[in-house]
């Protein structure tokens, strides 16, 4: 089984977040594999170690990002949670592509994938943490023609290699939903699909459409009023929530 | 593009079968400030629905009927993203539609770039207010948990928007309208139904009896400092007619169902109040947008102070119940 993982080089939530020049501010030292690309190559690590020994054998987790160097660091936590092979694609051209641009390249780079030998599932995380637009994994599907499954809280691969079968389970907003494709598809999972495994100590040893007219940064809020509670915080809240004409 | 009011906007309704909740009358209200206003249903609009549909002065609702090689596509698969986007690409064509506008959900945003991707129109995800600028529209969006604000404006047409829920006050029209519904025919490209749904269930008693989290002007959070108790939080909630939600770590101890969060739901009500809740990046960059930020912590050093507007320091199991009980006296004393 070939699985292609495509994982996205963020800004460090963590760290002091922004725009300049109407993009969003990129630098190596303050970045990170996107917290929720861990949950996409969980999966797909999960699913190789799942198979008979033969087949596992000849199987490859591809984790593959559209980024300039920064997004090794990306590359390099894939490589040390037990991913086999690495793709980076990397082009001025694509430099700040939208949620389209985006899909467009990724999709491309798994059709050369799969022009070596057949890929059989693309996953991903459910979002990225700096845009969190959560729409590249549908477009990833569109792209490709392929069935979209997204947004996974849980899945299950069935069958025989050929003819194999993707079932996901996914809660969203109160609709409990079952789904199924067949292979080839593109998945995407949510945090709730696995707990992703710590790096691997030995594996890291050995390894415009729209445009931004404007972006600024909202004033800081006021300090707070804050309250002690000795016996009347609960009244002092409720009386601030009527003040401010809140209730 | 049409000069400003004069646009066309295409609406997607959620729930055309029961009833339309605040989000998508929210969507009709920013739509009628562009120009005029259709709907797309997928299922049957109720009477109930066609009634709302008439005081918001939406005078057309064009009901999917799909097919796909010349099988009527009906129940769960009507809900399949790329049918939906499918849809919503025959109706804007219908409508010559100049922006179509749908609930922020997940599902709702995959439909909307999957339409985008269909049509070739500029998408924003998540906006937070659309007007008119012109020549084109113009959306604004919170980003990066709410720390930064963008203004887009979206260069194509059609235009393609998931709005915010609480981004506007739903509003009537001046005069109701009598709503047609007429019938959308849609063949399906093969790719449509390529997957298969299993089976699909709606939890009709989510939240029974309060507003849903995503949508409500106030939400009540509980976290860690609850200890699993989420009486003192629900009280509150119900004092202050709120939707409750949690942190993430008290819906995996099984404390509460949903979280706000940045995987969670994503919560900008204009009154927030946590309790029990230290704060962490992730719980942030689901509430930090709220308008005002009211916390109760017994740790005084407590993080999410630090965005609040108002704070008490003290045990949530005795500032809550006193909050509420004030609360209910406030009310009742209001009639």
């Amino acid at each position: 089984m070939r699985i292609v993982v495509a994982v996205k080089y963020v800004p460090d939530i963590h760290a002091d977040r922004g725009f300049e020049g109407g993009r969003v501010v990129r630098r190596a030292d303050e970045g990170t594999l996107n917290e929720l690309d861990e949950n996409a190559v969980e999966a797909a690590l999960r699913l190789k170690e799942a198979l008979p020994e033969a087949e596992r054998e000849t199987s490859e987790v591809i984790v593959l990002t559209v980024a300039g160097p920064d997004a090794d660091g990306a590359v390099r936590r894939s490589y040390q949670l037990g991913a086999d092979r690495g793709v980076r694609v990397s082009d001025d051209a694509v430099a700040g592509s939208d949620y389209f641009g985006t899909a467009r390249v990724l999709a491309a780079a798994v059709r050369r994938l799969a022009d070596e030998a057949p890929v059989d599932l693309v996953v991903t995380g459910m979002a990225a943490l700096d845009g969190l637009g959560s729409v590249v994994p549908a477009l990833l599907a569109a792209e490709l023609d392929l069935p979209q499954l997204t947004l996974a809280g849980k899945l299950e691969v069935e069958g025989e290699p050929g003819a194999r079968t993707a079932r996901v389970t996914r809660e969203l907003d109160g609709v409990e939903e079952v789904l199924e494709a067949p292979l080839p598809a593109v998945v995407s999972v949510t945090d709730h699909a696995n707990d992703p495994r710590m790096p691997n100590f030995k594996l890291i040893m050995a390894g415009a459409r729209s445009r931004v007219l404007d972006a600024s940064p909202r004033p800081p809020r006021p300090d707070a009023e804050i309250v002690v509670d000795k016996g009347e915080g609960g009244r002092a809240l409720a009386e601030y929530l009527i003040r401010n004409d809140l209730v | 593009m049409s000069t400003p009011g004069t646009r066309t906007v295409l609406v997607l309704l959620d729930s055309a079968g029961t009833e339309l909740r605040s989000p998508v009358l929210e969507l009709i209200t920013v739509g009628r400030s562009l120009g005029r206003v259709e709907a797309v249903a997928l299922e049957a609009p109720s009477v109930g629905v066609l009634a709302q549909l008439g005081a918001y002065g939406v005078a057309l609702v064009r009901q999917a009927e799909p097919s796909s090689g010349g099988e009527v596509v009906t129940g769960d698969a009507l809900h399949l993203t790329p049918v939906v986007a499918e849809v919503l690409a025959a109706a804007t064509r219908a409508s010559h539609a100049d922006a179509v506008l749908l609930t922020s959900s997940f599902p709702n945003k995959e439909a909307a770039a999957r339409l985008a991707f269909l049509t070739e129109a500029g998408l924003v995800v998540d906006a937070s207010a659309l007007t008119d600028g012109g020549t084109h529209l113009v959306a604004d969006k919170r980003v990066f948990a709410g720390s930064w604000d963008v203004r887009s404006e979206i260069v194509t047409d059609p235009a393609v928007l998931t709005l915010r829920a609480n981004s506007v006050v739903p509003q009537p029209a001046d005069a109701a309208v009598a709503t047609e519904v007429d019938a959308l025919r849609v063949e399906l490209s093969p790719a449509a139904t390529a997957a298969r749904v299993v089976s699909r269930t709606v939890d009709e008693s989510a939240g029974a009896g309060r507003p849903a989290l995503g949508e409500a002007a106030i939400v009540v959070a509980g976290g860690r400092g609850t200890n699993g108790d989420f009486g003192p939080v629900t009280e509150l909630a119900d004092a202050l007619g709120a939707a409750v939600g949690a942190t993430r770590d008290a819906v995996y101890e099984g404390w509460h169902d949903q979280f706000v969060g940045q995987t969670g739901v994503t919560v900008a009500p204009r009154l927030y109040i946590g309790a029990g809740i230290s704060g962490a990046p992730h719980h942030r960059g689901g509430m930090q947008a709220s308008q005002v930020i009211v916390a109760v912590n017994n740790d005084p050093e407590c993080p999410l102070f630090e965005i609040s507007d108002f704070a008490v320091v003290g045990d949530l199991a005795d500032v809550l119940p006193q909050a509420a009980e004030v609360l209910r006296e406030h009310r009742a004393s209001q009639g």
